[in-house]
């Protein structure tokens, strides 16, 4: 995910808390190293440095509310929820009356893209300041108006209370424009031992709806006139539309428009299924020509990849000659993992409009102005002009189709003939399948050398990856789909790399073990035929599976149990603590022995980004010799994210992500040949369903001293690696490419 | 040709519907439910699942006029936000929603599983919501939740 904005000042002394399934950081920028010469302004923490204005972030409204703002975004992860919390305790006014506006281009500070488990840091940060300062302002003017020092006063859900019992209220202040001006981040917030609801796991205000039949989603909001649209996408990459019958559509019930734009197509119509009908006639009367320009599928995929253009990095390096020289071993193995789809559940939409020149779009972009900000290339529109307002979508687990359907909406909703008019766009299934950027396909080579003693004394890791990251706001291009294919067509950014320490394709390749002597390399592939972008753990998951497989490689070429072979390399006392930890719960035994040929055990550990949570797993697998079907029977986690603020809802991110890998590791690969991707219904993309769903358990180890760490995409590596390192104890062989579907459990066990 | 149809226990009839338009998009377009979502439209993920005479259906699939005799539930046939149904409040207790797209098709598959089973297994709740998909990994709380109902109902 994209490093946003992190926190500048020089010095500074952070707490983060845990509140319902979310990792939620504070950083208290220290006073002085706030006051900055004059000339320049201060750095203000959080998001208050690029978004300075109080009232940008809360208003005090006279009916009794407060609106709380933030530039972050609900992704099914309660966020919002969290930052009311926050401006809750520090502003004393009850939870239940601050509304919350989130992600919209008109209405809120620009905080970016919501991603990499950064949205307490940047905006519960400068909430909490901005909530501070605003308390104390508000303090100040009862001051005044009462006669009474604040030192006198006390405020309890927004009623300032004076000793003597004079009162007045924030309401009654709320059109004193008291916020109407700079933070100054100078009024110290609450310590934790006065937090009421931080650290609570409170029930998640979009639950609600979510349950009930509410407007939850955007693909809920209904407007007066509102059309439907779909949009008719090549059936290739870079395919070009030589012609269409647009009249002959253009005749169908219900078509009110039909816009061609190049090499883009899209239909407008009064009813959802006449737009559903109208776009399978475009379909079928379009010709295209086609490039077939993908790289080879299946296994030659990865040799290709090797050979391609790359950008070549060391990631780390460590020499020491003299104990490289006492290698007594050499260990060799390639692993691969394959191009994996988010395959949201709700495929991509979003509603555009426009009227009078401008254009408003109600979208489930992870980033409101990033994507504004592609919108006017390709729009060749004033920023100005056009509004982003964020409605939640479908999980999205990174970048899904959220932001080119509004792309697509934007085109649709120019043409004449809605005469401002909204317009509904979601895509259809296969048109996920076939057009969300993928995570990238990912080929890894390791390679140690042991001593005599048993122990590392050189450790190589060498990746080949696309990209991980080609979100909306490039300087050099446009991210958006729509864009490489309208008549005056932009060019996608070129490919980039998230740099360490938290990394892109890299993230989780430099071992956390302590070895005389490692190199790290990553292979960038320049040129990106297959789109791909931000999925979940970004090169994490394929790292972590190829390095934490690897040790169990070397450990048994060393004769050496794996965890105690982990350990053995470890220092960290954090790390030992969560592998200690797993260990009791789950009764591994060292050396045991598995036997029967069918049942296994595997141990994993990593410590996602290097930076965040540490979680050691434990999985015990079936194996049908017969079918080639692996059951995850059972999966523990030992979890260490530092404080730990709402325990429960750190296990339910590390239990979601266990589930969610097990069905990355088993069953997903997308599917495609050199013309075209072949996923277009669940049947060609299966996923983990009820019955395979292992039984997961998870220990939290609390350390309320250490700052919190994020939570959401560390159990996913581990768990892929566990369950190759079970299959290796059940079997004796072993699987390095994923998934580990029963054809090549079966191939392996031959 | 109007469609009427019965829903949460009310005569509602969509005029502009033809007869094959499919149960979800009158249920969400003519008839303002939200909770019915498309998910891939082909009966493979449960995201449209509604009750028909008490049975699960995929709506998605589903022509309207075929259901034109039938009472047809929804999610919000079991309740509101101010007075919720037992399966409602039980996902809201184990927090059984991350992104929730695909829980109002996991709650009306299990309220017809637990209209049939009263006192169910984890293997059968397992089962019985086999052909429901959720990509967040929400399952063992989903698992959980209806757990929960299942007892409180049996209470
Ligand atoms: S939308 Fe009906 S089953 Fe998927
Ligand atoms: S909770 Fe997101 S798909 Fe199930």
């Amino acid at each position: 995910m994209s490093a946003a904005t992190s926190l500048k000042s020089k010095s500074r002394r952070s707490f983060l808390q845990q509140s319902a399934g979310l990792t939620i950081g504070f950083s208290l920028a220290d006073p002085l190293a706030l006051a900055q010469d004059a000339a320049k302004p201060a750095p203000l923490p959080g998001s208050l440095q690029t978004n300075r204005m109080l009232d940008g972030w809360l208003r005090i409204n006279g009916d009794g509310t407060v609106t709380m703002m933030t530039g972050k975004i609900d992704l099914g992860q309660g966020i919002t929820t969290a930052l009311a919390q926050i401006v809750s305790d520090e502003l004393d006014v009850d939870y239940k009356r601050i509304k919350i506006i989130s992600g919209d281009t008109a209405l809120t500070p620009n905080e970016g893209v919501t991603s990499g488990s950064l949205s307490i840091q940047d905006s519960g940060t400068a909430l909490r300041f901005a909530s501070a300062e605003a308390r104390d302002i508000l303090m100040q003017a009862a001051s005044a108006k009462l006669g009474v020092p604040t030192s006198e006063m006390t405020v309890e859900d927004g009623n300032i209370v004076t000793a003597a019992g004079k009162r007045v209220t924030y309401w009654e202040m709320a059109d004193a424009g008291l916020l109407k001006r700079e933070a100054t981040a100078k009024v110290k917030p609450k310590p934790v031992s006065a937090h009421k609801l931080i650290g609570k796991s409170i029930q998640r205000r979009d639950i609600f709806p979510k349950v009930t039949g509410g407007v939850a989603y955007v693909q809920d909001i209904r407007m007066p006139g509102m059309l439907h649209g779909r949009v008719v996408r090549p059936p290739s990459p870079r395919a070009v539309l030589l012609s269409v019958d647009l009249a002959k559509v253009k005749k169908m019930p219900g078509v009110v428009a039909v816009v061609r734009d190049g090499s883009f197509l899209a239909v407008a119509c009064t009813r959802e299924e006449q737009a559903i009908a109208a776009r399978v006639a475009l379909h079928e009367s379009a010709k295209w020509q086609e490039k077939g320009d993908l790289p080879p599928p299946g296994a030659a995929l990865f040799p290709h990849m090797k050979k391609q253009r790359t950008n070549d990095t060391v990631v780390s390096q460590k020499t020491d000659a003299a104990a490289a020289a006492s290698a007594a071993k050499v260990i060799e193995a390639s692993y691969t993992k394959p191009y994996l789809a988010h395959a949201s559940i709700g495929p991509s939409c979003a509603i555009g409009q426009f009227k009078d020149g401008k254009m408003h779009l109600w979208s489930h972009t992870q980033g409101v102005f990033p994507l504004r900000n592609d919108l006017a290339k390709m729009l060749r529109m004033k920023e100005t002009d056009i509004v982003v307002t964020h409605h939640e979508g479908s999980g999205c687990y990174g970048q899904n189709g959220a932001d080119d359907v509004t792309a697509d909406a934007a085109l649709l909703s120019r043409a004449p003939e809605l005469k401002g008019r909204p317009v509904k766009l979601q895509w259809m299934r296969e048109d996920e399948f076939g057009w969300e950027p993928f995570g990238s396909a990912m080929a890894i080579s390791m390679k140690a050398s042991i001593n005599a003693g048993g122990k590392v004394v050189d450790w190589n890791h060498e990746l080949w990856s696309h990209t991980h990251s080609t979100r909306p706001y490039d300087p050099d291009g446009c991210n958006l789909l729509a864009a490489w294919y309208i008549a005056d067509a932009l060019k996608p950014g070129p490919s980039r790399n998230i740099p360490q320490p938290s990394g892109g394709s890299d993230r989780n390749s430099v071992p956390l073990y302590v070895f005389p002597q490692q190199k790290v390399t990553n292979h960038l592939l320049v040129d990106l035929p297959l789109r791909a972008s931000a999925l979940r753990t970004l090169g994490a998951y394929a790292n972590v599976f190829a390095a934490e497989s690897f040790m169990d490689e070397v450990a048994t070429a060393a004769g050496a149990d794996p965890m105690e072979f982990r350990k053995k390399h470890l220092t960290d006392p954090r790390a030992l603590a969560v592998i200690d930890a797993v260990v009791a719960k789950s009764g591994y035994q060292a050396g045991a022995k598995s036997g029967d040929g069918k049942s296994g055990r595997g141990f994993a550990f990593a410590k996602y980004k290097n930076l965040a949570v540490y979680v050691a797993v434990v999985a015990d697998i079936e194996v049908d010799r017969a079918s080639g079907e692996i059951s995850v029977k059972r999966a523990w986690a030992a979890a260490d994210a530092g404080l730990a603020v709402s325990p429960d809802g750190i296990k339910n991110q590390i239990e979601g992500g266990l589930i969610q890998s097990t069905s990355w590791t088993l069953h997903e690969s997308l599917p495609f040949d050199e013309k075209g991707v072949k996923a277009h219904t669940w049947a060609e993309y299966p996923i983990l369903r009820f019955p395979e769903v292992p039984v997961v358990d998870v220990t939290l180890i609390n350390r309320p001293e250490e700052r919190p760490l994020g939570v959401g995409e560390g159990s996913q590596g581990p768990m892929a690696a566990a369950i190759a390192n079970a299959f290796f104890h059940a079997t004796g062989r072993r699987i390095r490419d994923l998934p580990m579907t029963p054809e090549r459990v079966k191939a392996t066990l031959a | 040709m109007a469609i009427t149809l019965n829903v949460n226990g009310k005569r509602r009839s969509a005029p502009a519907a033809s007869p094959d338009t499919p149960l979800l998009y009158v249920l969400r377009n003519d008839m303002e439910i939200n909770s019915c979502k498309y998910g891939c439209g082909v009966a493979q993920c449960g995201a449209c699942t509604v009750l028909m005479d008490g049975r699960a259906i995929r709506s998605c699939v589903t022509p309207a006029k075929s259901v034109a005799g039938a009472k047809i539930t929804t999610l919000e046939g079991l309740g509101s936000a101010e007075k919720m149904g037992v399966l409602q409040r039980a996902f809201v207790e184990e927090q059984a929603a991350q992104c929730g797209y695909c829980i109002s098709g996991m709650i009306m598959t299990a309220a017809a599983f637990l209209d049939t089973n009263k006192n169910p297994s984890e293997e059968q709740i397992r089962g019985a919501l086999a052909g429901n998909l959720c990509r967040c990994g929400t399952h063992s709380r989903i698992i959980k939740a209806v757990q929960r109902a299942a007892k409180e109902m049996s209470a």
